[in-house]
């Protein structure tokens, strides 16, 4: 499998497909994923130049253990099938479908893919893919979406599209998106899979920023697409466990172990009896100081 | 694939490379200009006959304007520019 289906997904920088020298320093910022983006940042024009860009590029620069995205057009332009077979071919770890309404339009790209895959040789299921969820029908579908197909690792929410769709338009608050961003996360979770928040606009903003990460990390996304690598460092910071998390959570493992050794039924600490799910956010919160590379299990 | 129309591909941007292939005589006559040509000028001129070779192109002339493009960016600029002077969209994924 040329992707994973679970990994850190903090931050989704995205990159215009037509800009060699965005594509070339990349790697440098730290996101955890890079999206190149085939769609709305290229001009009709130049389509054809910008898939040729993103080809080569992903085929020649070596992007770490960075996750490579590719936001594509929708099948049905004249563009979509190009830009699957295309980056199919580059070896891309992820297809994301933009403009998601129903099940449907999953199953069509899964099968298109499955179709360039076999084509060149391939083996069938390895390249993934996500949906970005941008309308009223794509928000009321989220579950059937998110079940769709088994390449799916995650459903994000493009807000731009979204609101417009809703006949209002983004606020600080963010109280416009709160159902939307609400059925996505449990749509996503009920599947198994990433809940990705949508692009803060204003990059010189960081108090608002900083605000939006808060509320969706608190929601339970595993993280926001970024526009600019400024914005990269707050939702890291944002999204790592602190010192007191982690000494806590340890706390909660050790008292398992020694629950399981002593063949002790009930988990106890300082106390107080520990339900399963706390062991589980426990965990979980490791993992994810692991993953940040803040702590190292023993 | 032969070349029907004169086409550009490419920018003038920093990191681009504006190539415009029209038909020339026989082989693949290359005038080129670059930021970084008495460095990379060599590089620059193989890297273009090469993509144009491996699509099968003869009888080209190429005008390119490089602003310190990467190799891969320089295949993509003349692949693209080539599909454009031929007219025609029988790309050749993952060959």
């Amino acid at each position: 499998m040329a992707y994973q289906k679970v990994r850190l997904r903090r931050t989704m920088m995205f990159i215009p497909g037509n800009n060699p020298g965005m594509m070339r320093d990349a790697h440098l910022y730290g996101a955890d994923s890079l999206m190149f983006d085939l769609e709305d940042s290229v001009k009709l024009a130049e389509k054809d130049t910008a898939r040729f860009l993103v080809y080569n590029a992903l085929k020649t620069i070596d992007y770490g253990n960075i996750e490579k995205v590719v936001r594509v057009n929708p099948l049905d332009t004249d563009h979509g099938k190009a830009d699957i077979e295309a980056m199919v071919c580059a070896g891309v770890n992820i297809i994301r479908l933009p403009k998601s309404e129903t099940a449907q339009d999953i199953i069509d790209v899964d099968n298109y893919i499955t179709y360039c895959e076999e084509k060149h040789g391939i083996p069938v299921g390895s390249t993934g893919m996500m949906a970005a969820i941008e309308s009223a029908l794509g928000i009321l579908n989220a579950k059937e979406i998110a079940h769709a197909s088994e390449r799916l690792i995650g459903i994000a929410i493009g807000a731009e599209d979204y609101v417009t769709d809703l006949k209002t338009t983004r606020t600080a608050s963010g109280v416009e998106l709160f159902a939307a961003r609400a059925q996505l996360l449990i749509a996503a979770r009920s599947a198994g899979i990433a809940a990705l928040d949508t692009v803060y606009s204003d990059v010189n903003n960081e108090e608002g920023f900083r605000k939006e990460v808060q509320l969706i990390k608190d929601m339970g996304f595993d993280g926001k697409s970024v526009i600019n690598p400024r914005q990269i460092a707050p939702v890291v910071e944002i999204f790592t466990p602190s010192a007191k998390d982690i000494e806590k959570s340890e706390r909660i493992i050790e008292a398992l172990k020694e629950a399981e050794t002593k063949g002790l039924g009930v988990v106890s600490l300082n106390g107080k009896m520990i339900d399963k799910p706390v062991v589980l956010r426990a965990q979980r919160m490791l993992e994810l100081a692991e993953a940040a590379g803040v702590y190292k299990r023993a | 694939m032969e070349i029907k129309k004169t086409a550009s591909a490419g920018t003038l941007e920093s990191s681009d490379i504006m190539v415009t292939l029209e038909k020339g005589e026989k082989g693949i006559e290359i005038d080129l200009t670059s930021t970084v040509e008495k460095q990379y000028g060599k590089q620059i001129r193989k890297v273009i006959t090469e993509t144009l070779e491996s699509l099968g192109a003869d009888g080209v002339k190429v005008v390119a304007n490089d602003r310190g493009a990467l190799d891969c960016t320089i295949k993509a600029r003349v692949s693209a520019a080539f599909y454009r002077a031929a007219e025609s969209t029988d790309y050749k994924w993952g060959e």
